[in-house]
């Protein structure tokens, strides 16, 4: 039974997304929390160079030491930018934008100078080959599993243990760095050791995703789950679910359109984030213009009451206090008037008495809380 | 050097550089803005973001066109400026989310599509791969019109507009009280940004895109404090780098051009960030260690001068060792025979003692009494 799973190829490549995404997702909220998005742009950028400079002096691709040397190069673009940002003769954000490309570039010429025969190919950098992890075999206990999906394996236990282990210090130093490094929790050791994870888990990711889409895996579905919700643990577990229904929605429609798998899943995330922009309660899009639409109805509601107030018992009272004056009057649009006239009905603030608009006991009472005073 | 002459010789390869040095100039030009506007990544999400378009516009020309190609890239570049600043605006999320998201996403519908392009086949679709990482050789003769029409507008708007981006830039909250349309104008030179990478994209693609945004201009701050001098130098750094990574990717096999251009681009940033007079690490290094000469020299006559009045004798011989004490470490006999080359200091015997001993001069008793100059303050 698992050996049929290990034996199936679309289970292992789902399996494989599937654990990039995860693991990139567990790290993704502290990185999206913490502002340090736009890093995980340059480590997964720059690992290019690493793993061709480790290919080059082992002439391996996968195994820890390859892993650890090629993932040291991430941690090397984050401190040279830090360094060189602190020198201040570059911002910080031009710093990222000059090391990353450097090594980016770096990397690329070793690969076609050196490794055009060898499976690291300039596309797979770009696009990843989540297609065919399945050709790369190790045993494990007797069953022959994929090396990315063991690898990834591995990597995600290392960040579940590094989220749940270090969650309380984790939190305190992703929302008050300032408490954290009081009470003596050094946010300093914890933020290089997010990106250091970070970085092994793009080296471990690269073979299936590549360089590029990685970042959609780490920062989208996180950044999706933080527009749902405001509690840690939530947007965790948000994060992480929305990111295995993206692996298996777009590996369903990059087998029916016949387009690459991992940009399709990638690209899947990006729907989610678009979604919940558009609706997540509260402060979606359409929540927040349905709020502005009924707080402008409301405040037009309490002009209309005002309005009337204002004009009741005076001469002017058969001319104020009717539709037609506030259109021409107050300058309201029609359909706008009619709004506030009907929601002012609705909450029993006003009536229609002998082709006049009225204040009822309740709109009174109102009219008195705004002026701030009680009729004689 | 007659292979030089050669390749030089050739009419492609002076297509070529004149492209590479057109596109560099014109990324450097408008790169300087983004940079001093702290907008350098936007660059590099604006880039990524043209994958998608150059697909559609390859899609519907249903050919390398570069002209649909350039349009279509422009428009889903400007697509993702819009989603840059919708998710800003309107809900939680930090700029560098809202960078990474619009970034990856744009990223992987490009590689969608590009996959979608590569499985209906045809060889046209190989061309489309020189986006990725730039292809100077693909270049031709009348792309270089597109090119100098892009190049020539985006000069005219910097010219035009010179005065209203320079403030923008620099003080873009005293523009606004002084009513100059920000957001209208910041609007113009995102479209611009936009505008560079989708020009350059043919030079070194849409990954490495952002370093030919942010080098030139990076290194061409290093210079000079002049916006009208950085621009200019960005330029031409931009200019310089795309034209030797032409050359150099051109006369290797199997080299993409836009890696090479980004090194050499970097390069220029190393060195700029380096020897760069005023600026640079290595004067600012050398300027430090003046300064603490400097100090260390004055500390060293006020000594003296201290001891001559606590004697009251402004000819008042020192012993070395008491010089020490004094400092708290002994002063290198180097630092004392300089002291006495400029005549602020000289050696006198104090019989019946055998040890060296020193007295202010009146050079000297002037020089401890003035205040500080501090010409060598680094900027």
């Amino acid at each position: 039974m698992i050996a049929a799973l290990f034996d199936s190829i679309p289970a292992m490549i789902l399996l494989t997304g599937v654990l990039v995404g995860v693991s990139g997702a567990l790290l993704g909220c502290f990185l999206v929390l913490r502002g340090n998005a736009m890093l995980t742009d340059a480590i997964s950028h720059s690992i290019v160079f690493g793993i061709i400079v480790v290919w080059l002096l082992t002439r391996q691709l996968s195994g820890p030491v390859q892993l650890l040397g090629a993932a040291a190069t991430g941690l090397l673009t984050v401190v040279l930018s830090e360094a060189l940002a602190r020198s201040r003769l570059v911002r910080m954000d031009a710093a990222i934008g000059l090391v990353f490309p450097a090594l980016f570039a770096a990397g690329v010429i070793l690969i076609a100078l050196y490794a055009r025969d060898v499976h690291i190919h300039v596309d797979t950098v770009l696009l990843g080959e989540i297609g065919f992890v399945w050709l790369h075999t190790v045993p494990v206990l007797g069953l022959e599993v994929p090396v990315a999906v063991a690898t990834l394996s591995v990597v995600l236990a290392l960040n579940l243990a590094f989220v749940l282990g270090l969650w309380k210090e984790l939190k305190l130093a992703s929302f008050d760095p300032g408490l954290a490094a009081a009470l003596g929790f050094l946010p300093g050791v914890l933020h290089y050791a997010i990106l250091t994870l970070t970085s092994v888990t793009a080296v471990a990711a690269f073979d299936a995703v590549g360089a590029i889409l990685f970042i959609a895996f780490v920062i989208v579905p996180p950044a999706t789950a933080y527009l749902l919700t405001r509690r840690l643990w939530l947007m965790v577990m948000l994060a992480v679910a929305l990111s295995v229904a993206a692996c298996v929605a777009g590996y369903g429609l990059a087998l029916r359109w016949d387009v690459s798998i991992a940009g399709m899943m990638a690209s899947m995330t990006g729907v989610w984030f678009a979604l919940a922009l558009l609706l997540a309660p509260e402060r979606g899009l359409l929540a927040q213009a349905m709020r502005l639409r009924r707080q402008r109805v409301d405040h037009d509601c309490r002009a209309l009451v005002a309005h009337l107030f204002t004009h009741y018992g005076t001469p002017q009272m058969a001319e104020e206090n009717t539709l037609r004056a506030l259109i021409h009057h107050l300058g309201w649009p029609e359909p706008r008037a009619r709004a506030a006239i009907l929601r002012a009905h609705d909450r029993a603030l006003i009536e229609r008495r002998a082709g006049l608009l009225t204040l009822r006991p309740k709109g009174i009472a109102e009219a008195e809380a705004i002026f701030g005073r009680r009729t004689e | 050097m007659t292979a030089l002459a050669d390749l030089l010789g050739s009419n492609l390869v002076r297509t070529v550089l004149l492209g590479a040095a057109l596109l560099g100039a014109i990324s450097g030009m408008l790169g300087a803005f983004a940079v001093l506007r702290r907008q350098s990544l936007l660059g590099d999400a604006l880039a990524h973001a043209a994958l998608p378009g150059v697909c559609l516009g390859f899609l519907i020309a249903g050919a390398r066109d570069l002209g649909s190609i350039m349009a279509g890239a422009f428009f889903t570049g400007a697509l993702a400026a819009l989603a840059m600043m919708l998710i800003t605006r309107a809900t939680r999320l930090k700029t560098d989310a809202a960078l990474g998201i619009v970034l990856s996403v744009f990223f992987a519908i490009g590689v969608v599509l590009l996959t979608h392009l590569q499985a209906q086949g045809g060889a046209a679709s190989a061309g489309l791969a020189s986006f990725l990482f730039g292809q100077a050789a693909a270049l031709l003769r009348s792309d270089l019109w597109i090119m100098g029409g892009v190049g020539l507008v985006a000069l005219a708007l910097v010219l035009g507009l010179w005065k209203e981006f320079k403030l923008v830039s620099f003080d873009a909250d005293f523009a606004r009280a002084q009513g100059f349309p920000v957001l209208v104008l910041e609007g113009i030179l995102t479209v611009m940004v936009a505008m560079a990478i989708v020009v350059g994209l043919q030079l070194v693609g849409v990954v490495l895109m952002v370093a030919l945004l942010i080098a030139p201009a990076a290194a061409a701050r290093q210079w000079t404090r002049s916006l009208g001098a950085m621009v200019a130098l960005s330029a031409a750094f931009g200019a310089a780098s795309g034209m030797g990574g032409a050359l150099i990717s051109a006369s290797v096999r199997g080299l993409a051009t836009g890696p090479v251009v980004v090194l050499i681009a970097t390069a220029v940033v190393v060195v700029s960030i380096l020897l760069a007079p005023g600026r640079g690490v290595l004067w600012q290094a050398r300027a430090a260690r003046r300064a603490r000469a400097q100090i260390s020299d004055r500390r060293l006559l006020a000594t003296l001068q201290g001891l001559a009045h606590a004697h009251d004798d402004a000819a008042y011989p020192v012993e070395q060792g008491m010089i020490g004490t004094a400092l708290g470490a002994q002063p290198p006999a180097t630092q004392l025979a300089k002291l006495e080359r400029r005549g602020l200091i000289r050696p006198v015997t104090h019989p019946p003692e055998t040890t060296p001993h020193w007295e202010l001069t009146g050079k000297g008793h002037a020089a401890a009494a003035a205040p500080e100059t501090d010409r060598e303050a680094p900027q």
